[in-house]
């Protein structure tokens, strides 16, 4: 009886380890026909090519694996900024489409219609050849509030300049630490004695005083460093000092959080029409504020419906994030599974640990999603 | 169970071999890409995406250039009919792979010979046809007049996964100049950039330089600098571990080159088989049995001459009468102060 059940179940397991020995056994005998070794080692070995944005510090002379490491940082802040101006405009014009303004509503509409209706790397192209060709040269660039210079080399904006950095980061820990233990205080306040606490007001002092006491007392201290014009040749100019974000960052920013947010939007709008009309009017007739309606009523019934689609949509924004290669932002797969692919030859191995790796991503995602989805979701008592 | 399994098939072949032994030569008997190539009826060719002058396709389709002429010269020779190419458009980042692979059996396309890529990956560097370097391309009006005045902070286009960017950084670095490379995959995107202004240089091989400075908005307002930073042979590639297919491609580009030395064209070829000259001779296939040596018939390098034409017509009618390089600089033959030398077919 029990062998009946397990046997289909073997019989799929044993196909499964054919199918893949086979195919590595290929590999190996394609692989030692052509002269090809395999291994990892590669990793330690001198990159000898720099990379043009890097969240740490990185030259030729560091291992591939650090360029590996460039390349996967640079996708995650990529997705992480995209993540969250896809989510902000998301939500933004997901409830101006349930508007009862028309203006406010058709606009809306033609914007989720446009962008999500043109494929993506389309839009990267037009976002970054039209940045270019729109922004001024460094030398003719108008400085935002006299600091911000936003150029074709990229948006130079003002550096903070910090002494005892850490300092100042555990205190902001601290503060974070703090608001945990206020709102759980609160929430048990309300729970045994119906008063409500101004949690949000507390929060917000916590998280300046805090801040401001490590600077008073805990010897922090920031300076800023505006950019300056730097002259490199008769006709071109750069800026010096401050911090450079690249154009292609923000273009592909841009263009990976406006082809999302569309996307997300409709989870929004659908989230929020998914919460029946009887349950806004029972909540108004026991005599909530419309805020509160919102805020404990319906937006706690719509995350349910709009979390587990908009997770999709993350994950679809992390994996298009790999289109960086043809606009030149450093991502995993043009410093990786590019320029290093290129300089060492290892394709196999470079594409696996490549695949390996936007794997652990999006399940890193869905993971914490799910998580989420969990935590909001009905709990039965 | 696998040695058992390989032990079956080298038997079964070995039958195989004994079998069909009289109706084919050794060498093609030894080459599975050559019998693939004559089965297929077309040369499978790696080229560029687009760069004049070396591999380039018009609006009809076809393509055009001195790395073109490389595939169609062994198309003559292998089937006798310089038109039998099948080109694949490949970037930089995917051509090594493509090659390894099999979905291409000659990789002709501006390809930079190095040790690594020579020992390491797989690949076999039949020759070099063109003798190039790296170069920088600037704004005229930007007053650079030599990689000497570059400054700290310059931002630097080029294409990605090529020797180029270590050159790049080589080159800077002994300069101790700070640098931002912006790396693209496609050659387009690269021109496409430093037109706008993205980038103050625009660095390459300086063949490519020239030929793609054809298609900024201005040509006129850009220059390339003197200075060459780094060596560049480029030349055919081949899988490594066929070394009757990897001698047909380095004796049709040999061919090619020595054709022209001894003044052989695709107009006097017929001719030259009645030459005094024995060398000659053997060049047009009317003495010895070189042909043999490869796999071939006897008039394989005729051919190759007839339809494809020598070394020299073929840099003419791409490289110099397009105006991308009139001047043949190192790629002039060895007799006439260039170091274009080949060993001799014989």
């Amino acid at each position: 009886m029990n062998f009946k059940k397990i046997l289909p179940q073997l019989l799929t397991l044993v196909v499964v380890i054919l199918v893949f020995g086979f195919f590595s056994y290929n590999a190996q005998v394609n692989m030692e026909n052509r002269g090809i070794t395999f291994g990892y080692g590669f990793l330690t070995q001198e990159s000898s090519f720099d990379v043009q944005f890097s969240l740490i510090e990185y030259d030729g002379s560091h291992s591939y694996f650090r360029a590996y490491l460039v390349g996967l940082l640079n996708t995650i802040l990529v997705s992480v900024i995209g993540i969250i101006f896809a989510t902000i405009i998301g939500v933004v014009v997901g409830i101006a489409r349930l508007s009862s303004n028309y203006l406010i509503e058709r606009t809306a509409a033609i914007y989720v219609e446009f962008f999500r209706n043109i494929p993506l790397l389309l839009q990267i192209f037009f976002w970054y050849f039209a940045a270019l060709r729109a922004l001024p040269l460094p030398e003719k660039a108008e400085p935002m509030f006299g600091v911000f210079f936003l150029t074709i080399k990229g948006f130079f904006i003002p550096a903070f300049i910090w002494n005892n950095l850490d300092i100042f980061i555990y205190s902001v820990i601290a503060a974070i630490i703090a608001i945990f233990f206020v709102r759980a205080y609160a929430k048990k306040k309300q729970e045994n004695q119906g008063t409500q606490t101004p949690v949000l007001l507390i929060s917000i002092g916590l998280l300046i005083i805090l801040p401001l006491l490590s600077f008073l007392l805990g010897g922090v201290d920031a300076s800023i460093e505006i950019p300056v014009i730097e002259q490199l040749s008769k006709t071109s100019f750069t800026y010096k000092g401050g911090l450079k974000l690249p154009p292609e960052l923000i273009s592909l920013a841009l263009a990976l959080s406006l082809y999302t947010a569309t996307f997300i939007a409709e989870c929004v709008r659908a989230g929020v029409q998914g919460v029946s009309k009887g349950q806004k009017e029972a909540a108004a007739s026991i005599g909530l504020t419309p805020n509160q309606v919102l805020k404990l009523v319906v937006m706690p019934q719509a995350l349910r419906i709009i979390i587990p689609p908009t997770t999709n949509q993350y994950l679809n924004l992390t994996k298009n994030s790999s289109l960086a290669a043809a606009i030149a932002y450093p991502d995993l797969v043009l410093v990786f599974a590019g320029t290093a692919l290129m300089q060492t030859g290892r394709a196999i191995e470079i594409v696996s640990i490549t695949m390996l790796t936007y794997l652990t991503l999006s399940i890193t995602i869905s993971i914490f999603m799910n998580w989420y989805n969990k935590k909001i979701a009905i709990k039965e008592k | 169970m696998f040695k058992l399994v390989k032990r079956l098939t080298s038997f079964v072949a070995m039958f195989a071999v004994l079998f069909t032994f009289t109706t084919e030569t050794m060498a093609a008997k030894k080459s599975k890409t050559l019998k693939n190539t004559q089965k297929k009826g077309f040369v499978r060719c790696g080229v560029s995406q687009g760069l004049p002058g070396f591999s380039n396709a018009d609006a009809a389709g076809n393509w055009t250039g001195v790395d073109v002429d490389v595939c169609r010269a062994v198309a003559a020779a292998v089937l006798g009919d310089s038109s039998k190419v099948k080109f694949t458009p490949l970037s930089a980042k995917e051509r090594f792979t493509a090659l390894t692979s099999n979905e291409i059996d000659i990789l002709s396309r501006n390809t930079t010979w190095t040790l690594s890529r020579d020992a390491d990956i797989g690949l076999t560097f039949v020759g070099v046809n063109f003798y190039d370097g790296q170069g920088f391309m600037v704004r005229k009006n930007s007053g650079i007049s030599s990689v000497n005045d570059f400054k700290a902070g310059v931002s630097a286009c080029t294409n990605l996964g090529t020797t180029t960017e270590l050159n790049m950084r080589d080159f800077f670095n002994s300069k101790g100049i700070k640098y931002e490379p912006v790396t693209f995959e496609k050659a387009d995107e690269v021109v496409a950039a430093y037109d706008a202004g993205r980038c103050d240089t625009y660095t390459t091989d300086k063949s490519g330089l020239a030929a793609q400075r054809i298609k900024l908005s201005n040509p006129d307002d850009h220059m390339v600098l003197p200075e060459t930073i780094s060596k560049e042979p480029l030349g055919p590639v081949v899988r490594q571990g066929d070394s009757v297919w990897e001698d047909i491609v380095r004796w049709s580009l040999n061919t090619m080159i020595e054709a022209e030395e001894y003044g052989v064209t695709s107009a006097n070829a017929d001719m030259m088989k009645t030459s005094d000259n024995p060398a000659v001779k053997r060049l047009v296939g009317a003495e010895g049995e070189l042909g043999a040596a490869l796999g071939l018939d006897n008039e394989w390098s005729l051919r190759i001459i007839k339809q494809v034409g020598n070394y020299g017509e073929s840099y003419k009618r791409n490289i110099a009468d397009t105006g991308i390089l009139p001047d043949r600089g190192p790629n002039e033959l060895w007799t006439k102060g260039g170091i274009l030398y080949v060993p001799p077919a014989r």
